[in-house]
């Protein structure tokens, strides 16, 4: 069908212009590694070690050649999936760093994954009990919730469910790092909510506001004197038509978890990426620093990548506007 | 005969405050019979066709009073009684369909669902026949291509003609139609209109027509039912109430009705009917009305006979207010002088490449008003955005007297743009909402290098002459009715005294009274101050009324012009005679 062929196109275009935007980042990336003070083979060996080994270090990792060809090679590298390896654990960044990828995406999943439904639920709910107790109280909780920054929601959390009220969830998170984050679900319990806590006030008064506005249209009335019942009403004529702008504060929200999850992981000891890349600026290990920049990347592309499809698929002006 | 839909002592009112909105209401439909209910916005007929399905908008109270179809209490119902009742015993049929439809969802399982929440037809198989019979009742296209289009793939007639399908689906003995024509070419109007009627008959059910619309009820509604206030203040047989009518506010309303077939002009009223909570205490209408004596304001009227099956609210029925007696006065243009005050020669304008009008010309002199009429869609807007400087993808030549203009407002002088101002048709967004009223007049003044004690001056007195005070120059367009706004953008027109003004449909958003008093006061102004006017409309019979000279466009092409009178009466395009033929008009209602 000619939609069809409209909706793959229109993600063949978004997905070509999402690879240019990490081209894009990708030089903006290097150069802003390049532009670092110091000399990552000083910074590794130290103040004290001498010039020969500094300079022998320095042909090692190859920063004796032009900016163009680093660059060049490293692309070809990230390319290949081959993004080099660590100055300072001089071993491949991938069995360096792969698993803490894995732990923070991780996080991230678990993060939405509970955020999205409860944002939905909290949001249609208090939409359609609108200025009612619920929806009052709800409300001015969430605006609390969302003036605080995640730092102090984790530390009231650990305050609360593992130090001084209850003693039920550990403070730090101790994953074995090679049984996978998945090991220890314990331990995921209050990073995760609070991630969640940061997201849910902004998803779901988005969610509330747009459900309002599909709730008093001419439609959902038009629906209610056909006779539909109450429930298809909600989910037929009224949920399909707010979900467009949720979609993208959703796409957003997972974006700023992904940022979200560094000060988390300081917070609860957890590790992941923001360990990691914490400690990599601070020993100019510019190749793994390029490596995780262009995942948080990535991140960012897929999820507007998805949500923008989201939208569309559920707009049929836009689905067929697409010939 | 029983009737479908008995209506008795309805009121309504205003949640939590007690305000009546509708009181005291009293209707009853015959199966078959379609009875119209007239009225202002804000009168409160869509509030009283929505509590027939037992419905009230948020911040609205069904406050007493019952509302029968058959041996159905529509106001006592519970929740899942009035839910199997509408759609099926009582279906709506909304003013705007654009956004009626759910835009998620096919038009088929729009259809169906309908159907189904009602357990018509028993199976699925006879659903789709259903749904295919019903396409053709309204004459739709029937087929799986077509029923599984989205609202958006549709005409404005044809979604329109998807409500009423919806509305028929199942068979219900009374459908409420809530200005259902609102916003269709007047064709388009005519057939949805003849589908309504031809259904109401064939299958005996009674229509609750709501509208502002007096010629259209007059060509549709058997009974006519007139509200005024949230009260009906006076009901009879359509053709006794439009031409004998008994209350005086009916009488107005006829007088501001445009009408091309006679030669009377419109007459506005000034005020507002009163909202809810600022009602006297006596007849509504009696601080608008002339014929007012102490009497009517003691107390509300009750309701009284006037004939046989006839019923108002007046003590002094039947008299005429003397203002609805005006006599036509007409102008005639001031002596023609040797060039055009506005000239249009061989202009072709385009969107992104595509022509959309076609080598039109036209002029304009000092002291006369050209109709330009069209349909939506047939350039005519596009036209004079050009002419405005609004547009600028044409060609051609547009010319102020002898001056040449440029194509976009930008590229003319400031002289040039002084002497043609442009009003446009909706007074709600065309004020910048956080200036005063006086700063936005006072604007084209400014512009033109006039010192701010001599444009507050020149404001003031340009204010009194739309008929509003001085004062008003202090207010906000919020605090203000869509009436005065568009007084306001006149004024802020004419401040400069331009020797052209553009009129582009600046009444379409304005209740009857309201636009005959707006046309009132363009005649006059024209007149005094020997004003090129372009009235861009696609009112036929409003021309009758402003217009010396008529411009029919059709798909971008000029079909005919002329005088208004030789147009009107005898067309000769066959466009412009479908158009006339189209048009509903009272007089000619009344006569049949």
């Amino acid at each position: 069908m000619s939609n069809n062929r409209g909706v793959i196109r229109f993600i063949a275009r978004r997905l070509a212009l999402g690879l240019f935007t990490l081209f894009v980042v990708s030089l903006v990336v290097f150069a802003a590694t390049q532009l670092l003070p110091s000399d990552p083979a000083q910074a590794i060996l130290g103040r004290d070690a001498n010039a020969v080994s500094v300079a022998a270090l320095r042909t090692k990792l190859g920063l004796n050649h032009t900016a163009f060809y680093q660059y060049t090679h490293w692309l070809k590298g990230m390319l290949s999936g081959n993004p080099g390896d660590s100055f300072n654990a001089q071993i491949p960044i991938l069995s360096y760093i792969s698993d803490r990828v894995v732990n923070s995406l991780f996080l991230l999943f678990l993060a939405s994954v509970v955020s999205i439904p409860m944002s939905l639920w909290f949001g249609a709910y208090s939409a359609r009990k609108r200025d009612t107790l619920f929806d009052n109280v709800t409300s001015n909780t969430m605006l609390a919730l969302a003036s605080l920054p995640e730092f102090v929601v984790g530390i009231i959390l650990v305050l609360v469910f593992s130090l001084r009220v209850w003693h039920l969830l550990p403070a730090v998170s101790t994953i074995d790092i090679h049984k996978g984050p998945w090991s220890d679900m314990k331990g995921m319990v209050l990073p995760t909510a609070t991630l969640v806590i940061g997201a849910v006030p902004y998803i779901s008064r988005v969610v509330r506001a747009s459900m309002i506005e599909v709730l008093e249209s001419d439609y959902v009335e038009m629906a209610r004197l056909k006779g539909a019942p109450e429930k298809v009403v909600l989910w037929r004529h009224a949920l399909p038509n707010a979900l467009g702008p949720v979609f993208q504060v959703i796409a957003l929200n997972i974006a700023y978890f992904a940022a979200g999850v560094i000060v988390v992981e300081a917070l609860f000891n957890y590790q992941g990426i923001g360990g990691a890349l914490r400690d990599s600026v601070r020993v100019r290990d510019i190749p793994v620093i390029q490596f995780l920049v262009m995942v948080l990347a990535a991140v960012y592309v897929v999820t507007n990548l998805a949500a923008d499809l989201a939208t569309v698929l559920v707009t049929p002006r836009l689905r067929t506007r697409m010939r | 005969m029983d009737n479908a839909l008995t209506i008795t002592n309805l009121r309504i009112e205003v949640a939590g405050s007690g305000f009546d909105i509708i009181d005291d209401v009293n209707l009853r439909i015959a199966p078959g019979e379609v009875l119209g209910l007239v009225g202002e916005s804000g009168s409160g007929k869509t509030t009283v066709g929505l509590a027939v399905l037992g419905h009230a908008r948020r911040g609205v109270k069904l406050a007493g009073g019952d509302v029968m179809i058959g041996d159905a209490a529509m106001l006592a119902l519970g929740d899942v009684a009035l839910r199997q009742a509408r759609g099926r015993l009582v279906t709506y049929v909304p003013q705007d369909p654009s956004t009626a439809l759910n835009p998620a969802l096919r038009i088929q399982k729009q259809l169906i669902e309908v159907l189904e929440f009602h357990n018509f037809g028993g199976s699925d198989k006879a659903r789709q026949e259903r749904v295919v019979q019903v396409m053709s009742e309204v004459l739709l296209p029937s087929t799986p291509e077509f029923l599984r289009r989205y609202p958006h793939q549709l005409s404005g007639g044809q979604q329109q003609r998807v409500g009423l399908a919806m509305a028929f689906a199942c068979r219900p003995s009374v459908i409420v139609l809530d200005e259902p024509t609102t916003g269709l070419d007047v064709s388009t109007q005519a057939h949805v209109l003849a589908t309504v009627r031809d259904l109401c008959r064939a299958h005996k059910v009674a229509a609750l027509y709501v509208t502002h619309d007096l010629a259209v009820v007059a060509n549709l509604a058997d009974r006519v039912a007139v509200m005024y206030a949230g009260r009906i203040v006076e009901q009879g047989t359509a053709a006794e109430l439009f031409f004998n009518p008994s209350h005086p506010y009916t009488r107005h309303l006829i007088a501001a009705a445009p009408d091309m077939s006679t030669d009377r002009e419109m007459v506005g009223l000034r005020g507002r009917a009163p909202g809810p909570g600022r009602r006297p205490v006596g007849c509504s209408f009696a601080p608008r009305c002339e014929l007012a004596t102490a009497d009517c304001r003691a107390e509300f009227p009750a309701e009284r006979e006037a004939g046989p099956g006839r019923l108002v609210r007046c003590i002094r029925p039947f008299e005429i207010p003397q203002s609805t007696q005006h006599v036509a006065v007409h102008s005639s243009p001031i002596a023609a002088s040797a060039t055009h005050a506005l000239m249009v020669r061989d202009v072709c304008a385009s969107y992104t490449g595509h022509e959309v009008v076609h080598n039109v010309d036209l002029h304009v002199d000092r002291g006369e008003c050209l109709a330009l009429v069209g349909e939506s869609g047939s350039g005519k807007t596009t036209l004079s955005r050009s002419i405005g400087g609004l547009h600028r993808e044409w060609t051609g030549e547009i010319s102020l007297g002898s001056e040449r203009l440029a194509r976009s407002a930008r590229d003319r002088s400031t002289a040039q743009r002084l002497r043609i101002q442009y009003v446009f048709q909706n007074p709600y967004s065309s004020l910048q909402p956080r200036r005063t009223v006086g700063d936005s007049v006072a604007r084209p003044l400014i512009i033109g290098g006039v010192g701010k004690t001599e444009a507050n001056r020149k404001v003031g007195e340009m204010l009194e002459r739309v008929a509003l005070t001085a004062s008003y120059a202090n207010r906000f367009p919020d605090q203000l009715s869509g009436g005065e706004r568009q007084r306001v953008a006149i004024a802020r027109a004419l401040v400069s005294r331009p020797e052209v003004l553009v009129c582009d449909e600046v009444t379409s958003a304005l209740d009857v009274l309201v636009q005959a008093s707006i046309v009132e006061l363009l005649s006059e102004l024209r007149r005094d101050l020997g004003l090129a006017m372009l009235f861009v409309t696609h009112n036929l019979p409003l021309v009758a009324s402003i217009a010396d000279q008529v411009a029919v466009l059709a798909d971008g092409k000029l079909v005919e012009s002329g005088p208004t009178e030789k147009v009107l009466r005898h067309p000769e395009a066959e466009y412009t005679k479908r158009l006339i033929a189209d048009t509903p008009q009272i007089a000619a209602a009344v006569e049949t």
